[in-house]
C-alpha cells in the first residue's frame, strides 16, 4: 500500500491536497481497500458548505456504507462527477482520478495539524 | 472481542489465499479474496468455490427416521423416496414459525442427512434430539464434515473431469457417491446462487485437498461470504435470521412451496393451515431501488409512512442495482406496487418485484 508523500492524510482516512486556496479532497489507498468495491459515491454539490470533522458524503462497496469525514472547512467549488457513472475509480485510483471535491478553504492553517503519509502509515499500523 | 471464533478445516487455506477474514455467525469466515463483485461474477458467469464447511449437518438413522422426520419437516418424504434425492424443507414449531430451512438427502436406508444453518446448528439438533424416539439416532455430523460448495455454468463440467470416466453427473436434487480426485465424496446438485452447481460433501480432513484441487481449475475462483450472500439474495433464497426466523410462518415468507398443501399432521400444520385460510397479514416481497443501497433495518415506507423494514438488503451486482426483501402487508405485495425505502438522509423510490431478482440458467427454487 502506497500513500504518496505529497498530500496530508486525516484519521478518518481522506486525504488532501492543497493548490492556492483550494484543496482536492480523495480517500486514501488503504480506506479504498478496506471498503472494497465501491459502487455507490454520494457528494455535496458546488457552492456546499464543509465542516471540518463533519459528514460531506457516504461512499458504499457492496458491503458497507461509510461517511466521507471533511478534514477541513470550506466552501465546495467542484465535485467528481465521473465517480456518478464510474465509482470503481476510487478503487483503481484513490489519490489520482478517485477524487472526490474541491474545496476553497480560506484558512490552510487547519492542514497543519493533519498527518503526513509517514505518520498516517504509522496510525493505520497501529488501529 | 471476547468471542471466541470457529475456524473451518478451511480456515489456513483463507489466509493463504490472502482473503479478508471477518466474523459470521461466530465463524471466521472469508469476506471476499479478490472482490465480491468479481467474485459474484465469476459464479453467473463460470465457477466459483466456497466454504461452507461451517453449516449443519446432521445424520438421523433408525426404523422410525421416515415418520419421525415426516412429522418434524414440512415437505413431503415421500417425494424423495428413492435413494440419492433431496429437497428443501423446513422445520417449524407449533406457532408455525420456521425453526431452520434445510436440506434433507436420502442418503441411505433407514437414514437421511440434514444440512441446516451454522446458527442454528445447536437449537435445530435439540429441537430434533427431544423429539426424536429412543430407538433413532439423531447424530450431530458437523465437526467432521466437510461441505465445498462449487457453483457456476462450468461446475458440472469440473467435477466430471474429478470423477473420471462412468462418472454420471446427478440430476437436480440429486446425488451421487463420487471419488474426487483420490477422494471419497457425496456430489449434491444443489446450491443457493441460483446457478447450477453442487456442492460436495466429505470428511472434514479432506477438505483442504478438495479445495485445493477444485481451485487447481483456471476458470474457478474463490468466493467468500459477501458475494455468497448476494448470490443468493439476487436468486431470491431467504436467509434464516434476515429473511425467516421464529417470528414468520411459510405462507407470509412466500415458502409455501416446501409446504404441501396435501401434507398434514407435521409440527406446525394447524398454524399453517390457519394462517392459509385467512391469508397472511404480511408478505415478504422483493423491491428494487431507483438509486441507493438498502441496508438490513431501514425502513420501508408507502406514501411516507412505515409499512415495514428492510429485511435483506444489497447491491446486486448483476443489476448493477439496490435490492432488498421485506415484510409488508399483503395490499402492498404485489409486484408493481410503488413503495419508498428510507436510506439515511433520502427517500428512495421503490418497487415491489418478483422473487428471483435475477431469473438464471438454472434457477432452481421451486
Amino acid at each position: 500500500m502506497a500513500h504518496p508523500s505529497d498530500r496530508s492524510y486525516s484519521k478518518d482516512h481522506e486525504w488532501l491536497t492543497i493548490d492556492g486556496d483550494v484543496a482536492t479532497i480523495g480517500i486514501s489507498d488503504f480506506a479504498q481497500d478496506q471498503l472494497g468495491e465501491v459502487v455507490y459515491v454520494d457528494l455535496p454539490s458546488e457552492g456546499d458548505g464543509l465542516i471540518s470533522g463533519e459528514a460531506f458524503g457516504e461512499i458504499e462497496s457492496v458491503k458497507s456504507v461509510s461517511e466521507l469525514i471533511a478534514p477541513v472547512s470550506g466552501e465546495v467549488v467542484e465535485i467528481n462527477d465521473s465517480l456518478g457513472d464510474a465509482p470503481e475509480t476510487v478503487n483503481q485510483d484513490p489519490h489520482g482520478a478517485g477524487w472526490m471535491i474541491k474545496v476553497r478553504v480560506p484558512d490552510d492553517s487547519q492542514i497543519d495539524s493533519m498527518l503526513s503519509a509517514d505518520e498516517y502509515d504509522a496510525f493505520i499500523t497501529e488501529s | 472481542m471476547a468471542e471466541q471464533l470457529n475456524r473451518t478445516p478451511l480456515y489456513d487455506e483463507h489466509l493463504a489465499l490472502g482473503a479478508r477474514m471477518v466474523p459470521c455467525v461466530g465463524w471466521e469466515m472469508p469476506l471476499w479474496y479478490s472482490g465480491i463483485i468479481e467474485e459474484h461474477r465469476a459464479v453467473r458467469r463460470s465457477a466459483g468455490v466456497l466454504d461452507l464447511c461451517h453449516m449443519a449437518e446432521f445424520r438421523v438413522f433408525g426404523f422410525s427416521a421416515f415418520d419421525f422426520l415426516q412429522h418434524m419437516l414440512t415437505n413431503d418424504l415421500h417425494q424423495i423416496a428413492e435413494l440419492g434425492q433431496a429437497q428443501r424443507t423446513l422445520m417449524l414449531d407449533e406457532a408455525g414459525h420456521i425453526i431452520d430451512d434445510l436440506v434433507v438427502y436420502h442418503t441411505g436406508d433407514l437414514e437421511y442427512m440434514m444440512v441446516g444453518n451454522a446458527d442454528n446448528r445447536a437449537s435445530d439438533l435439540a429441537w430434533l434430539q427431544e423429539r426424536a424416539p429412543a430407538d433413532l439416532e439423531v447424530v450431530d455430523e458437523s465437526d467432521r464434515t466437510a461441505l465445498i460448495g462449487l457453483q457456476g455454468p462450468d461446475s458440472l463440467g469440473i467435477i466430471a473431469e474429478l470423477a473420471g470416466e462412468g462418472w454420471r453427473a446427478p440430476g437436480p436434487f440429486r446425488i451421487a457417491e463420487s471419488m474426487l480426485d483420490t477422494i471419497p465424496a457425496l456430489v449434491a446438485r444443489t446450491g443457493f446462487t441460483g446457478e447450477d452447481g453442487v456442492q460436495i460433501v466429505s470428511g472434514a480432513r479432506h477438505a483442504a485437498a478438495l479445495w485445493r484441487v477444485i481451485l487447481s481449475f483456471p476458470e474457478v475462483m474463490p468466493v467468500g461470504v459477501g458475494a455468497r450472500e448476494t448470490l443468493r439474495l439476487e436468486a431470491g433464497y431467504r436467509l434464516h435470521g434476515r429473511d425467516i426466523d421464529r417470528t414468520v410462518d411459510p405462507v407470509s415468507a412466500g415458502l409455501d412451496t416446501f409446504v404441501p398443501l396435501a401434507k398434514a399432521g407435521y409440527v406446525g400444520a394447524q398454524a399453517v393451515e390457519k394462517i392459509r385460510a385467512e391469508g397472511p397479514e404480511r408478505r415478504l416481497v422483493g423491491v428494487r431501488v431507483d438509486e441507493g443501497i438498502p441496508r438490513q433495518g431501514f425502513s420501508v415506507l408507502r406514501e411516507g409512512v412505515e409499512v415495514g423494514k428492510v429485511a435483506s438488503g444489497t447491491y446486486s451486482p448483476t443489476l448493477e442495482a439496490g435490492i432488498a426483501t421485506a415484510y409488508v402487508p399483503a395490499e402492498y405485495s404485489a409486484p408493481g406496487t410503488s413503495l419508498e425505502i428510507a436510506i439515511r438522509k433520502k427517500t428512495a423510490a421503490a418497487t415491489v418485484v418478483a422473487l428471483p431478482f435475477v431469473q438464471d440458467a438454472t434457477s432452481s427454487l421451486s
